[in-house]
C-alpha cells in the first residue's frame, strides 16, 4: 500500500509539473490539422484570423516591434507620438485599420481583442500589406531569413478561403514567398504512402 | 492500510501518582488522501494533451507572368474545393462538348485515393495537380488538400494552387444544384 501510494503521489507530481498552463487565448481560433511534425518557435510573428473574418497581428519578437511601428508610422505618415508608439508597439494584439490606430491609442486601458474590429484585408484595402512591409523592413539584411521562420498565419476552419487568399496576397505583395501555417499536429493515415515512408525510416 | 503513526515514542516513566492515562490511537487514516491523489493523477492524465501546435510551411510561387509553367494535358488533374467540404475534380484540360463527362464531384474521404491512382498512372516529370479554390470553401479545405498532397507523397513543386476561373466557378454552381448541397 504504502509503495502504491508514494507511486501515485510520485505520477501526480510529475503530471502537475510537466503540465504546461495554457493562458486564456484571447482570441478563439480551431486551428486546422496536418500531418506537419515541426514545432511553432516560441518567437514569431503572427496573423490571426477568426472564423467571422477579423484579422489580427501579433508582434511576439520584443526586439523589433518598436522598429515596426516606427516604421509604420513613418511610412504611413501617422503621426504618432512618442508615447503612443509604445502602447502599440506593447499591445498584445494589434486589431485597428490604420487610420484608427491613434483614437485607439488614446482609450486608456487595453482593449479586448475580441472588441477589435481587426484589420481590414480586402483587396481595395488590405493593410496587412502595410504591415508586412514595415515588418519587412525592420527585419531587412541579414535578418532576412530569420523573418521566414518567424512568419506565423493562424487561422480558425471555419474562416473562407478569400481572408486566407487575401493574406497570401499580402505576403506576396511584399516579395515573401515562404510563411508557415499554425496546424494541430496528427499522426499520417495508417497505410497511406507518408505513413509507409515513415515507417520504413 | 497505510497509516501513519504520529505517537511520541514510549518509554516515558510516569511519576508514582500518575494515574495511567488510556493510550489513544495515534494513527491517522491515509485512505481519503490516497483516494484524492488518485483523483488528482486521473483529472491531470485526461485533461493534460500531449498534442502540440506544429507549423506547416508554405512555399507561393512568385507572380511571373514571363515564365508560365507548362503542364502537359495527360499529367494534370485540376481538384476544385466547393462549398460544404464538396472537392470537384477534372483530368487535363476542360472542353467544352465533354463538360460533364469530365467535370466530376468528390469528397475529401475519396479524394485521397484519386489522388493516389493518378499519381501511379502518370510519369513522374508529367505529374501535375492544380488545386483551386472557390471562395465558398474554407481555410480548413484549403489546408486540408495540401495536407493531403503530402500524404500521398507528391513530390513539392508537382502541385501547386491557382486561381479558379469563371467557367469552373459555374460549373461547380450547377454541380451544387444537380447534388442538393447547400
Amino acid at each position: 500500500m504504502t509503495a502504491m501510494c508514494d507511486v501515485a503521489f510520485l505520477l501526480l507530481s510529475f503530471f502537475i509539473l510537466a503540465t504546461k498552463q495554457k493562458p486564456p487565448e484571447a482570441l478563439a481560433v480551431k486551428t486546422p490539422t496536418s500531418v506537419s511534425a515541426k514545432a511553432v518557435p516560441d518567437k514569431s510573428i503572427i496573423i490571426t484570423f477568426t472564423a467571422d473574418g477579423k484579422t489580427f497581428l501579433a508582434l511576439g519578437d520584443d526586439t523589433k516591434k518598436e522598429a515596426v511601428v516606427k516604421n509604420l508610422n513613418d511610412t504611413r505618415n501617422l503621426g504618432l507620438s512618442e508615447a503612443e508608439l509604445n502602447k502599440l508597439a506593447k499591445a498584445e494584439f494589434i486589431g485597428f485599420p490604420i487610420n484608427q490606430l491613434k483614437g485607439s491609442l488614446n482609450i486608456s486601458g487595453t482593449i479586448p481583442a475580441d472588441k477589435m474590429p481587426g484589420i481590414p484585408i480586402d483587396s481595395a484595402n488590405n493593410e496587412m500589406v502595410y504591415w508586412l512591409k514595415s515588418i519587412s523592413n525592420a527585419y531587412a539584411g541579414t535578418e532576412q531569413s530569420k523573418l521566414e521562420q518567424m512568419l506565423l498565419v493562424k487561422g480558425d476552419i471555419n474562416a473562407h478561403y478569400p481572408i486566407f487568399k487575401s493574406i497570401k496576397d499580402a505576403f506576396k505583395d511584399n516579395e515573401i514567398y515562404k510563411f508557415r501555417i499554425v496546424t494541430d499536429g496528427e499522426a499520417p493515415p495508417v497505410g497511406s504512402e507518408l505513413y509507409n515512408s515513415e515507417k520504413k525510416n | 492500510m497505510a497509516e501513519m503513526d504520529t505517537s511520541s515514542g514510549g518509554g516515558h516513566k510516569k511519576g508514582p501518582g500518575v494515574k495511567k492515562q488510556k493510550k489513544q490511537s495515534t494513527r491517522v487514516d491515509l485512505t481519503p488522501m490516497v483516494d484524492l491523489g488518485f483523483l488528482l493523477i486521473t483529472f491531470f492524465v485526461f485533461t493534460t494533451t500531449m498534442s502540440q501546435q506544429t507549423a506547416m510551411n508554405m512555399n507561393e510561387p512568385k507572380n511571373d507572368s514571363t515564365n508560365v509553367m507548362k503542364v502537359k494535358n495527360s499529367g494534370a488533374m485540376t481538384i476544385l474545393l466547393g462549398k460544404a467540404n464538396q472537392v470537384y475534380y477534372y483530368y487535363g484540360q476542360l472542353e467544352a462538348d465533354k463538360l460533364s463527362e469530365q467535370f466530376k464531384s468528390s469528397t475529401f474521404k475519396e479524394i485521397r485515393g484519386l489522388i493516389v491512382a493518378k499519381k501511379k498512372a502518370t510519369n513522374i516529370d508529367d505529374l501535375m495537380y492544380i488545386i483551386k479554390s472557390d471562395s465558398a470553401s474554407t481555410f480548413k479545405n484549403a489546408i486540408d488538400i495540401l495536407d493531403e498532397m503530402t500524404i500521398c507523397g507528391v513530390p513539392p513543386g508537382h502541385y501547386a494552387e491557382a486561381d479558379i476561373t469563371p467557367q469552373e466557378q459555374e460549373l461547380i454552381r450547377q454541380t451544387e444544384l444537380a447534388n442538393g448541397v447547400k
